[in-house]
């Protein structure tokens, strides 16, 4: 009984030594990492900061979208359809709208907090995802059946991945930009998504109305990108005073030419 | 029978008759190595069922199984093509090499026996393109080579099966020499050819390493190259049923090809270009097109063994000319 306060004592300054330490490497890291920040982010001044927004839509008529047999797997309920055209009242979802030029030779850390795909009833939510290089995704699989999750990339590293129900989320990175890579899963061959890999923060994806809307933008003229998985790619010029909130909309014609 | 003015063929006399391999018609090995080749038709059939289906990474390892030797996965989704596929592959490994093993065992010619360990070696290559079209995520080239080594191992277990038969062993051929130019033997070889280009062309097409449009050109070539080479051996050979069969089938198979194609090409091309899953008309037709192309393969090489067998090639001969002034002289 005796001893027992003596080791602690003795032990004390020792914890109290390796607490310390711990603290200092923790604010040393946070330091480090905001050292690095300020070392590798361009500052942007946000006093002069610009936004756009705006409408995209979708010109032509609206085929109705193809229904899914999810009959494969008993685990997938619910009813499923095709995503490659979401169209509500002419407004197209799922385009991604990013800063493609004009940023110059300014650099931008990724955000810490990671974006989310998440499997639920054998589809992908969302169906088109904008991630910063080198920012976190994390694959979570709510279904009660495995899925495998396999990006088909053009210029970062292809992999091929089983997630169980019961496997913690998968966390990802990709080193480079990509514009809508696909993403599958094999076992149900209709989950199919596509992730878009951005160098800069400055990217948004149309909701269901068609809106998206980009902040934080230094004062500049930019090339930006309208990309749907079907349609392609359209591009607009724009100039931004300093805090000025602009709206750009942009419409699709249908590949038919109807 | 009709001679050709230029043709050299003539059987050898009646009774003439060539007989050069001994070995004793054993019904137990030739029954086994049908059973193989109808096996690997199978397993053609079930490969073709992971590609329509999109299933071929639906297992992300190899050669274990979600981590596993010997466990079975619950088989859905893509998963059921995938694994049921490798578990075709690997009694048709077993069987692969007991019928080598018994070969060496039973049959007394020595070709058949490296035949036997030619067929263990094109299996081995086979599984592993296989591994590897999983680990390198179904590149073309891999994906393409694993698609036609299947077919050649396909043709060799049928050969096998050929070869192990009764007629094949205890029939004595009666020999007509072909002394066309170009011979049908030139021209079974030359069907052989189109048909490996063709297959490389569609396997490229289908596993996404090229447009479809080499494969449909080569269709045209090689319908002409088998319909000459078919109605060559039915217009002069039809009197010797070994050559005769195989060329009906050939060209029945030809043309049933074609029309395959030709559904296979609509359900997947022209239909299918918005399909948000595989739909079953086209895991039909391009499941058929593909167990149908097999066959044609392996039938072409039967005719050009048989045509080997029973029609050779007249050789003329030449006599040096240093020799042939000098007998002069």
């Amino acid at each position: 009984m005796s001893k027992t306060p003596s080791f602690v004592i003795l032990l004390l300054p020792v914890l109290l030594l390796i607490s310390s330490c711990n603290t200092n490497q923790s604010s040393n890291t946070a330091a480090q990492r905001q050292a690095s920040t300020t070392a590798t982010s361009t500052p942007i001044d946000p006093a002069t900061v610009a936004s756009v927004s705006g409408t995209i839509r979708f010109d032509g008529p609206v085929p109705a979208p193809k229904k899914i047999d999810m009959s494969q797997d008993p685990a997938c309920t619910g009813s499923n359809q095709g995503e490659m055209l979401v169209v509500s009242n002419g407004n197209l979802a799922n385009v991604l709208v990013y800063i493609k030029d004009g940023l110059g030779n300014r650099t931008f850390m990724p955000p810490s907090t990671p974006v989310i795909i998440d499997q639920r009833g054998c589809r992908y939510h969302p169906h088109v995802l904008a991630a910063m290089t080198g920012q976190t995704i994390q694959i979570r699989n709510d279904d009660a059946t495995t899925h495998n999750i396999h990006p088909m990339p053009k210029h970062n590293r292809e992999w091929n991945i089983s997630e169980t129900t019961s496997s913690p989320a998968i966390q990802q990175r990709f080193a480079n930009q990509e514009i809508m890579m696909p993403m599958k899963c094999n076992l149900h061959p209709w989950m199919r998504m596509y992730i878009n890999v951005v160098s800069n923060p400055f990217f948004a994806v149309t909701d269901s109305a068609g809106k998206y809307e980009i902040n934080g933008l230094p004062p500049g003229t930019y090339t930006l990108a309208f990309v749907h998985e079907k349609l392609g790619e359209l591009d607009q010029q724009i100039t931004l005073a300093p805090k000025e909130n602009k709206t750009v909309d942009e419409a699709f014609k249908s590949p038919n030419g109807d | 029978m009709k001679h050709g003015s230029r043709s050299s063929r003539q059987p050898l006399s009646g009774s003439t008759t060539l007989k050069a391999i001994e070995t004793t018609y054993n019904p137990r090995h030739h029954r086994f190595a049908v059973i193989l080749a109808c096996w690997t038709f199978l397993l053609i059939v079930a490969g073709a069922l992971v590609t329509s289906n999109d299933a071929g990474l639906s297992v992300p390892d190899w050669p274990t199984s979600f981590g596993s030797w010997y466990k079975i996965p619950k088989l859905v989704g893509g998963v059921k093509f995938e694994h049921t596929h490798r578990m075709i592959a690997q009694v048709a490994g077993l069987l692969t090499i007991i019928l080598a093993i018994w070969t060496w065992k039973v049959d007394k010619r020595r070709w058949m026996r490296i035949l036997g360990l030619v067929a263990v070696g094109t299996v081995v290559v086979q599984g592993v393109l296989g591994g590897l079209t999983v680990l390198f995520y179904l590149p073309p080239a891999v994906s393409s080579a694993h698609a036609a080594v299947a077919q050649t191992f396909f043709c060799i277990a049928v050969v096998m099966a050929m070869f192990t038969g009764r007629q094949w062993i205890e029939e004595h051929p009666c020999v007509e020499f072909d002394g066309r130019k170009p011979t049908l033997f030139t021209l079974t070889l030359l069907s052989i050819l189109v048909l490996y280009v063709q297959l490389l062309l569609g396997a490229m097409f289908r596993h996404h390493g090229m447009s479809w449009w080499p494969h449909v050109l080569n269709a045209v070539v090689v319908s002409f190259v088998l319909a000459w080479t078919a109605i060559r051996a039915l217009s002069i050979y039809s009197h010797i049923e070994a050559v005769r069969r195989p060329a009906i089938l050939m060209l029945s198979l030809l043309i049933t090809q074609l029309g395959l194609g030709f559904l296979a090409f609509q359900t997947r091309v022209e239909w299918g270009k918005d399909a948000v899953q595989p739909e079953l008309p086209m895991v039909v037709s391009t499941v058929v097109h593909v167990a149908v192309g097999a066959l044609l393969l392996a039938t072409t090489v039967v005719l050009a063994i048989q045509v080997w067998r029973h029609v050779p090639v007249a050789f003329e001969e030449r006599v040096p000319q240093a020799q042939r002034d000098a007998s002069v002289a």
